[in-house]
């Protein structure tokens, strides 16, 4: 098994940057610099490395399209981890904090960036400590300043807390959060890559996306795509919680099956008497999966392809049109997979993850700040036996009017989760409304 | 007595100011900055911030009120924060936060009626793999079971400091101690 971005958990010696230089650190950063940006960024394209935040987008493509002569360009790390269910930034930030300098250090470069701002989430205090350190040791060794490692190139990092706001780790939410305002989503396009931080071109990267960048310029974009999926390549670090026998992250090739994941590295069940029920595959916001749809393996357009998923039905009959056309089907996400064992209820499940979405809406889109709330209060009141009859109706047809009608994907992951939940686990839905109504 | 930053608070928020091109953009940092030094942001705190920024006050209202993390009421010198989101409440959060509210004597949302703590339910905290997990100020307790809470209580109350602190030495100032952490 290649680890990449987990290769130093548990090692303490990584966490400070001499220790982090005497396992090779920072070698990724000076090779580097004997290179052209456009080097760097062919490299990248050949990597096959998509984003890790959870869209999955072509990394080495984001960065291609900030314009070659804009005179001031940023980078910013979105270390703002709060899918439910996502938890490898905050040990990756912990266990590896100079790797992310470094992988930052290299982007900045590509994209001609003389600043990067790492946006880390409020509530991670021992994290904000941990790269407060790192970034300071980069800055005594001369890896950031006015001459990265020696190169005569300026950088300087600034690591800026967040403070509690699932929305910011939406790109554009995240620049003007930055900037000092509310964190809402803002319209695309413009894309952040021509107008982004105070309106200049912007590349906004996840914590582990950026971690695969010295060993990217290291070992060559081939070797990295090799190891995963024809366009999707690399390994990708699993945050496995739930009811599994041993939760944790796992790095695995991009490819590897989800029941592989599950049960060979997460050592399945946690309880034997009680079998697989359900997998929230990619973060609360991804459509749920059943037991029998995990033989799939964990990659973007494998699991857009999986004929194993069936089609999400809205209300009988009626068939979700996702996208162009498509109906809904599930992804990785953000890599975090939720296992839930037999005998837990759904419903009451799903009431929790729409009373999330509800709460962290950033009230700009009426569909979203309005539909969230009403799922949520529809959940909840089914959830508890307090149905109306005509709930479950009522939540197909709210949840199918969110999703494609707001500025952000935050009506997505209200709309995915709850239709995917209605039409797979319909029948508890069902149950619990008949409990109401008697 | 009016409220004013500290030389100290002073000296950070003018080492934030050069980091970011435009003042507002310091916003959030100046606001952590107040929130550290006063332990929550009354009115006079954010017209402080706003003044220092030389933003209207309207705007540092719509942001502190945005955000979760900026008290706009006084906390207790404990925030204990149970996450009870999908992987910890497979893993019996509500249990915890149950016990939590029995041994406070307290439901969340709520403070306790010395000061000592305020307990409330979060989203997310990011530790679905170390479930159930319990935010202590900036520390985090995971796993934190069910059966931990009084015991975890019982030192916190004998920890707290005997006289409740107001104004510098507030409930958000100081690190916690790092946890040793489970990779």
């Amino acid at each position: 098994m290649v680890r990449i971005v987990t290769q130093n958990f548990g090692n303490e010696q990584a966490k400070q940057l001499a220790g982090y230089e005497a396992l090779g650190g920072y070698a990724g950063l000076r090779q580097a610099l004997t290179l052209t940006p456009e080097r760097i960024i062919e490299e990248m394209l050949a990597s096959n490395l998509t984003g890790r935040g959870g869209a999955g987008f072509p990394a080495g493509k984001k960065w291609s399209f900030i314009p070659k002569d804009a005179a001031t360009v940023y980078l910013v790390i979105n270390a703002d981890e709060g899918e439910p269910g996502t938890f490898k930034d905050r040990w990756l930030m912990y266990w590896d904090p100079h790797r992310l300098i470094e992988g930052a250090c290299i982007a900045a470069y590509a994209i001609r960036a003389h600043r990067f701002y790492i946006y880390i989430r409020g509530e991670l205090s021992r994290e904000l400590r941990v790269l407060e350190r790192a970034v300071a040791e980069a800055y005594e060794r001369g890896y950031l300043g006015a001459s990265m490692a020696g190169s005569g190139w300026a950088m300087d990092a600034v690591v800026h807390r967040g403070a509690g706001a699932y929305i910011c780790g939406e790109e554009t939410a995240l620049l003007n959060s930055l900037e000092g305002k509310r964190g809402y989503p803002r319209l695309k396009p413009p894309y952040p890559a021509l107008r982004g931080l105070f309106d200049q071109p912007t590349v906004v990267n996840n914590v582990e996306t950026l971690m695969n960048v010295p060993t990217i310029i290291e070992r060559g974009g081939h070797w990295f795509a090799d190891l995963g999926l024809p366009g999707d390549g690399g390994t990708r670090a699993v945050a496995l919680s739930g009811h599994v026998k041993n939760p944790g992250i796992y790095e695995v090739p991009v490819g590897t099956s989800l029941r592989a994941i599950i049960f060979e590295q997460g050592g399945g069940m946690r309880e034997p008497s009680k079998p697989l029920k359900a997998v929230i595959p990619g973060g609360s916001s991804m459509p749920v999966l059943t037991a029998d749809e995990i033989d799939v393996p964990y990659a973007f357009q494998s699991m857009l392809k999986a004929e194993q998923i069936r089609e999400v039905e809205q209300s009988p009959g009626v068939k979700f049109r996702w996208g162009t056309g498509g109906t809904l089907r599930s992804m990785p996400g953000s890599g975090a997979v939720t296992v839930i064992e037999e005998g837990t209820c759904m419903v009451a499940l799903c009431a929790r993850i729409m009373r999330f979405y509800a709460h962290e809406s950033c009230g700009q889109c009426t569909p979203c700040r309005e539909g969230s709330g009403w799922l949520a209060q529809v959940c909840s009141r089914l959830a508890r036996d307090q149905g109306a009859p005509g709930d479950v109706a009522l939540l197909g047809r709210v949840a199918g009017q969110i999703g494609g009608n707001t500025i952000c994907a935050l009506g997505d992951a209200v709309t995915w989760p709850m239709l995917a939940f209605l039409t797979k686990f319909r029948g508890e839905f069902e149950a619990k409304e008949a409990r109401g109504a008697g | 007595m009016a409220l004013s930053f500290s030389p100290q608070a002073r000296e950070r928020i003018a080492r934030l100011l050069p980091q970011y091109p435009t003042r507002m953009a310091a916003c959030l940092p100046v606001l952590w900055v107040a929130q550290e030094e006063f332990g929550w942001l009354s009115a006079e705190a954010m017209r402080l911030v706003a003044a220092a920024l030389e933003l209207p006050e309207s705007h540092v209202y719509s942001v502190v009120t945005f955000y979760t993390m900026y008290n706009r009421a006084p906390v207790g010198t404990y925030q204990i924060q149970v996450c009870t989101n999908v992987a910890c409440m497979l893993r019996d959060a509500y249990q915890v936060l149950s016990r939590f509210e029995r041994a406070l004597e307290i439901k969340a949302g709520e403070t306790t009626p010395d000061g000592t703590f305020t307990l409330t339910e979060v989203e997310c905290l990011a530790a679905c793999g170390t479930a159930p997990c319990v935010r202590v100020n900036e520390r985090y307790h995971e796993p934190l079971r069910p059966e931990d809470v009084e015991a975890l209580v019982a030192r916190l109350r004998i920890e707290a400091p005997a006289t409740r602190a107001a104004g510098p030495g507030s409930p958000m100032a100081g690190p916690g101690s790092p946890t040793p952490g489970r990779g």
